[in-house]
């Protein structure tokens, strides 16, 4: 079967992709930024963080790009007062639930939740912080799970599952009191599962994940193998 | 077997009832269960035999007859006499009373509006069928519309009669149940699937549950009818466990129908052949929603997915499902009976037929009642409900649960249905109805219902997660009368983006109650915040306008 390709609108202006592509990819190919942190190409879309939310004329909807599929004649809006706000909120939302201290982290000025608020000049949030406990896991020979740096977008769950097929990561919990637990909620150290292949740690997108011995701002993520995803995760089909 | 079968069972059921000059159904539906309706039903048949009745008297649990607050409820069948809040004490009178003159003091009054104005279609043989066989739904006609769609009909007429009857999604979101059908019939696929939504969680609502208690044969044949209709060979029931009746009756159920052949292979002897299994909710509120339903039943964590796709094309394991609410499955039935334009007859020009709620709150008459669409707040309140006890004052009705709104005084007259309330900022919903009056504070109520929306998000987008917990911590905040007008615009500014931005249904409707409380109710809100008081005088607050401890 023949792939059709399609035409559509954003942001008035023209440009085409093939019919299964979705709106972020085709606005990326672009180089139309929308922003995004659940989604990372090679893994499955999670739509869960809904900072790639956008507007499509004909719809009261706000949809988010990182899984809607294009459509003929398709008239997206990515940048309207109403999103660029909605996505204010987001990050902000993410600052307030769990512990972000930049100034002691050491994803700091390499993490993509700090350059999401940056990129919205957000300098303080309105939101009331709700300092929750959390442990750290620093049981791993390698590694370190700091827990109040989690954003739950879930990288680390699908990479470990759909890449390495370990599955050692998963959530516990509902809501506001989800958390990324390795296996049945044992230490990490212990875990028989993990490979220790550190796929989760560089795809994190914050200091949650991070190799043991990185002081403040020092852990930089090698992401050189995010290319390799989509190729890998073809082959396993 | 084949249809003469079905036939042959119904008439020695009913020789077998005949010999009976009296039967005596005691209500085993939960409510009357928790009045102990058990031991009433132990007691007469103990009585009977006592009394060597036992060849002229049959005794036998029957299901819900909808006035649950005045249970246990016992009817005596052929005479139609019902008898209401009976105690042990009463049986030998009753038992008495049988072909004379009836108890007077705990009989029923049937001529009350709460009997009459009711239109009962899901509800039909209310208290009249024993749920545990298979034998007396037959009887009372069950199977004959499976005979017929399976015999005398193609699919396609099957979903024509459904399209025509006008049948909307019961479990609250009013999408045409034959242009789903329709849509699954379509899809191009080796295997299919069918879902019966039983997961029903919001607070207040209790049809669902009585539904698949009383009638789980009419739920199966519904089922069996849809699978027919879109090609489908596997079902799944997905029950909360929290109804263990249902659970318990669904599974007979369909132990009983697979035995009788109309579940399994060739199905009445024709070619169709569909399978049924029972699959529990494990307590998650969002598994009412479709594509979490899907994962949960697929064995993965129960959250919602982006739609589309939707199931309809991309269901259960990929492949196309179908997914309808109990409710609506067990209209099918009837609509096939009677055809689609009586069902369409009934009812209003875009909602038709009739709904079932579920009364609750503060309210005389709380139980369980079948309306038709269009029936107006009031009449369903007040003349149905009987209105509010203790002579205290009507303050709001809440509809659609969580994900919706109150309706107050001054809209008493608007018609129930899909679309009359949506301007009114609150939906028909699933059937909840919860009354409140001027005990209630609106603000404590905005706050129960969003702490139940922050418990039950599962937790996938942002705006759900967080956002649910923010407006719980500042409506918390309010009725400590702690919160300033800044946290009230916060919150405004919360409920807007929560609603636009979360993923599924539950985040989407969880700012409704607080949207609908701050549009009729917003003086209660300055009264919490500026003068520090709760009118209703429900929250503790602690500290007055100066921050003086009282």
């Amino acid at each position: 079967m023949t792939t059709r390709v399609l035409t559509l609108k954003i942001n008035d202006q023209e440009f085409s992709g093939r019919e299964d592509a979705t709106v972020l990819e085709v606005a990326r190919e672009h180089n139309i930024p929308i922003p995004t942190l659940c989604f990372l190409e090679g893994l499955s879309a999670l739509g869960g963080c809904r900072l790639c939310l956008v507007e499509v004329k004909g719809t009261s909807k706000l949809l988010p790009a990182c899984v809607t599929r294009i459509q003929q004649d398709m008239e997206v809006y990515t940048e309207t007062e109403q999103l660029v706000a909605y996505r204010r909120m987001i990050v902000e939302m993410l600052f307030s639930e769990g512990n972000h201290v930049c100034s002691v982290c050491v994803s700091n000025g390499h993490c993509e939740l700090q350059n999401k608020a940056q990129e919205l000049s957000i300098d303080h949030i309105l939101l009331p912080y709700r300092n929750p406990e959390r442990k750290v896991d620093a049981s791993h020979a390698l590694f370190t799970l700091d827990p109040n740096r989690c954003i739950l977008c879930t990288r680390c769950i699908r990479v470990c599952d759909e890449i390495e097929s370990a599955h050692t990561w998963d959530l516990m919990g509902r809501g506001i009191q989800s958390q990324v637990i390795s296996d049945l909620n044992q230490p990490w150290g212990e875990s028989p599962t993990c490979t220790s292949c550190s796929k989760c740690v560089h795809i994190c997108p914050t200091g949650a994940l991070f190799e043991k011995g990185k002081s403040v701002s020092e852990m930089t993520k090698r992401r050189d193998f995010l290319g390799y995803l989509s190729v890998m995760r073809e082959n396993r089909k | 077997m084949i249809v003469e079968e079905l036939n042959k069972i119904a008439v020695d059921e009913r020789q077998e009832q005949a010999q009976f000059n009296h039967h005596l159904f005691v209500c085993s539906g939960t409510a009357c269960l928790s009045a102990h309706s058990d031991e009433i039903k132990i007691a007469f048949e103990h009585e009977v035999e006592q009394r060597g009745l036992g060849k002229m008297c049959a005794i036998t649990g029957g299901g819900c007859r909808g006035l649950c607050a005045k249970g246990p409820m016992v009817s005596v069948e052929p005479t139609g006499i019902l008898y209401q809040g009976v105690k042990l004490g009463d049986v030998p009178e009753i038992l008495d009373s049988l072909g004379k003159e009836p108890v007077n003091h705990l009989q029923a009054d049937l001529n009350a509006h709460f009997y009459q104005k009711q239109h009962r279609i899901v509800l039909e043989y209310s208290g009249k069928l024993d749920p545990e066989r298979i034998e007396s739904y037959i009887a009372a006609g069950g199977y004959n519309a499976l005979a017929k769609a399976l015999t005398e009909m193609t699919p396609v007429e099957v979903i024509d009669q459904v399209t025509r009857s006008g049948l909307r999604g019961r479990g609250g979101a009013g999408y045409s149940t034959g242009l789903k059908w329709n849509t699954v019939a379509k899809a191009q696929s080796a295997q299919k699937y069918i879902i019966c939504n039983g997961d029903e969680g919001d607070p207040g609502a209790f049809m669902d549950r009585s539904v698949m208690e009383d009638y789980p044969f009419r739920v199966l044949e519904g089922v069996t009818i849809a699978a027919y209709a879109v090609g489908a060979s596997q079902g799944f029931l997905y029950v909360r466990a929290e109804y263990p009746l249902a659970v318990k009756r669904l599974k007979s159920a369909i132990r009983q129908a697979e035995k009788r052949g109309l579940l399994g292979t060739s199905i009445l002897g024709t070619a169709f052949s569909f399978d049924v299994e029972i699959r529990l909710g494990a307590g998650a509120f969002v598994c009412g929603e479709e594509t979490a339903l899907i994962a949960s039943i697929e064995g993965k964590r129960g959250t919602p997915r982006p739609r589309p796709p939707f199931p309809a094309e991309h269901g259960l394991w990929g492949e196309p499902t179908l997914n309808n609410n109990v409710e609506t499955y067990a209209n099918i039935a009837p609509i096939l009976q009677n055809g689609g334009d009586w069902y369409a007859a009934i009812g209003t020009e875009k909602s038709k037929g009739t709904k079932v709620f579920a009364l609750s709150g503060r309210i005389v008459n709380t139980g369980l009642i079948e309306v038709p669409m269009g029936m107006t707040v009031r009449e369903i309140v007040e003349h149905i409900g009987g209105g509010i006890p203790d002579g205290r004052k009507f303050k709001a009705v809440q509809t659609g649960g969580p994900s919706g709104g109150c309706i107050p005084e001054q809209y008493l007259d608007t018609p129930v249905d899909y679309d009359s309330l949506l301007p009114l900022g609150t939906y028909m919903g699933s059937g909840g109805m919860i009354v409140m009056d001027d005990t209630s504070c609106m603000v404590d109520v905005a706050r129960y219902f969003m702490e139940f929306c922050m418990t039950e998000s599962c937790g996938k987008c942002v705006p759900c997660r967080v956002g649910t917990a923010h407006m719980y911590d500042l409506l918390d905040k309010i009725t400590r009368g702690e919160a300033t007008l800044g946290d009230l615009e916060l919150l405004e500014k919360l409920a807007d983006m929560v609603s636009k931005t979360s993923l599924c249904g539950l985040g989407q409707g969880a700012p409704n109650p607080v949207k609908s409380t701050l549009r009729y109710f917003r003086d209660e809100y300055l009264a919490h915040i500026v003068d520090k008081v709760c009118p209703a005088g429900v929250c503790k607050i602690h500290h007055d306008k100066e921050g003086v401890l009282q």
